[in-house]
């Protein structure tokens, strides 16, 4: 069965998602079409992270519904919505540091289904370390790594499951400004290979340059939706950021 | 295969050689060290197959040795012996199974106190069927199994526990497990099913475990839940472990063997105080080699594999 051109990889309507008291997602609406990379914005505390890990599997939702590629996935297991082909980094950044950089890789192409074989996997960690620009660092413990090379493998790995959607959370924190430049260029190549992609971020650069959309969040709900330049001169999303100015 | 490998394959079975002939030459004492010696060589191995890898301290291990031995004490003497391990087998795995499914979500130290709890449950139920179906609270165990018998099946059991130890590590499920034990989020969004990698290691682990309790039942001519149950086990396997180190495989080994042969020098000398002195060594044991002798040595071999390194750079 092939699904409308025009369906969008990820839809996400009205998810709900609250710790106690606090509703830190509420009926958030969220689509990404395939080939797009997507921004997911707001303040410190929005609800973005807690919006990925709903969608990766890592929270069930309390209500509110996620397909991806044409499955439900809403409150599915993180191991089979990987393997549906979602892959994700982690805002903290999290590489297996008793490993191998290979190792890291290999970590990614071990468990799909069906099975790659062990030449497959051979060579595809050879062409990911590669790719992100790791390719000398194959033997080398994950925890001897910079904090830029750390990012770099963490998304060799998410790459290794052969995603059609990738979800990076906050991947460009914390890169001084020539990294930022290594490291926008290497999303928008993925971009060009027609990967999908869905990026919480703050490196507003980052955003213009890359965002074919955005949605912006604010206490769990969402505020705006539409074009870099537009949502980032809504008034509503300057307010969310910056705070109602004293004159008004 | 390199010169080494031949050279340690030829050494490991010219010494299980030495080890089978063993019977031969021991006197009846040495050949009761020599079963204690690999009861608890099985049981550490086979705990920290477990509990290397996924961190989770279990102190189920009298659970599933008291069940096997309670296994031999009701069927010994209606079933073949194959028959009668067969079934401990197989109760052990189930066991472990539905423990597993309804256990390993839980954090680490909600899982000690649930597997602490499941041992004492296990028991109560025993003595609370002994006293009220059948009235007797021991079981006399009468099966045609010698000294010798125990020893080469706990030998067969120690090279089998070791061979499936050495599999795990070069399998999925071991690449699963170590990842798992690095970062069990990061595990997940691999595709790993972390839930069926811990239950299914879980199941192999006290198989092992059931079957030292079989073997070992024949050795007692009578058992009762506290013989079969007794909560001690559960620690001196987790001391081992982690005096020899569990993270590698022939780490619980190197434990199990000088702490064996302490505990038995301790509970002929001083059958008072024992249990005191083990508590003793095992908070020293905690304190001093945090990552067991495996760890000191890979330290070692670790400054060792540098040192010439250097020596190579600077020349």
């Amino acid at each position: 069965m092939t699904s409308p051109a025009i369906a969008p990889l990820l839809e996400v309507s009205g998810l709900t998602r609250a710790f106690g008291g606090l509703i830190a997602v509420n009926t958030v609406d969220l689509s990404v079409h395939s080939g797009q990379i997507v921004g997911l914005l707001g303040p410190n505390g929005s609800g973005k992270t807690t919006a990925l890990n709903l969608i990766s599997g890592v929270l069930r939702p309390d209500s509110g519904s996620i397909r991806f590629a044409g499955q439900a996935i809403g409150g599915m297991p993180a191991h089979r919505i990987a393997r549906l082909g979602l892959a994700r980094t982690f805002q903290l950044v999290r590489v297996l540091d008793g490993m191998s950089c290979a190792e890291n890789v290999r970590a990614g192409l071990a468990f799909h289904r069906p099975p790659l074989s062990r030449g497959e996997i051979d060579q595809s960690v050879e062409r990911l370390l590669r790719r992100v620009g790791l390719a000398d660092r194959a033997g080398v413990p994950a925890s001897g790594l910079t904090y830029i090379d750390c990012k770099r493998l963490e998304l060799a790995r998410a790459l290794a499951l052969k995603p059609l959607l990738l979800l990076l959370d906050e991947w460009l924190a914390g890169l001084n400004p020539s990294e930022l430049l290594i490291g926008i260029e290497l999303i928008r190549s993925l971009k060009d290979e027609g990967l999908s992609i869905l990026l919480v971020e703050h490196v507003m650069d980052a955003i213009r340059s890359l965002c074919d959309r955005c949605v912006v969040m604010n206490s769990g709900r969402r505020i705006a939706e539409g074009r870099p330049d537009q949502v980032l001169a809504d008034p509503a999303v300057i307010e969310a950021y910056l705070g109602v100015s004293s004159d008004a | 295969m390199s010169l080494g490998h031949i050279a340690a394959a030829i050494g490991a079975g010219a010494g299980l050689v030495v080890l089978a002939l063993l019977p031969r030459y021991a006197d009846a004492y040495y050949l009761s060290l020599a079963i204690s010696l690999l009861q608890f060589t099985v049981l550490a191995t086979a705990w920290g197959l477990f509990s290397g890898p996924t961190r989770y301290v279990s102190l189920a291990t009298t659970a599933f040795f008291g069940v096997g031995a309670y296994t031999v004490a009701v069927l010994g003497e209606v079933l073949a012996w194959p028959l009668v391990l067969l079934i401990a087998t197989a109760i052990g795995a189930l066991m472990a199974v539905i423990v597993g499914i309804s256990t390993l979500r839980l954090s680490g130290l909600h899982f000690v106190i649930f597997t602490f709890g499941l041992a004492e449950l296990v028991r109560q139920l025993v003595i609370w069927y002994e006293v009220n179906k059948t009235r007797v609270l021991g079981r006399y165990v009468f099966v045609d199994i010698t000294q010798n018998d125990i020893y080469w099946q706990l030998l067969a059991l120690t090279v089998a526990v070791f061979a499936i130890g050495w599999l795990i590590a070069r399998s999925r499920l071991g690449f699963a497990l170590r990842i798992i034990g690095e970062d069990e989020t990061v595990a997940r969004h691999c595709g790993i099913n972390v839930t069926l990698a811990k239950v299914m290691l879980f199941a192999i682990s006290a198989v092992f475990i059931t079957l030292v309790g079989a073997i070992m039942a024949p050795r007692w001519t009578y058992i009762e839940p506290s013989i079969a149950f007794n909560p001690t086990i559960s620690f001196q396997v987790v001391i081992m472990a982690l005096l020899g180190g569990a993270h590698r495989l022939w780490g619980p080994a190197v434990g199990a063997i000088p702490l064996t042969l302490l505990f038995e020098f301790l509970s002929a000398r001083f059958p008072a105080t024992s249990t005191l002195i083990i508590g003793v060594v095992f908070l020293l044991i905690v304190y001093a080699l945090p990552a067991g002798v495996v760890g000191v040595w890979e330290r070692f071999s670790r400054q060792r594999a540098k040192a010439p390194v250097a020596a190579q750079v600077q020349a």
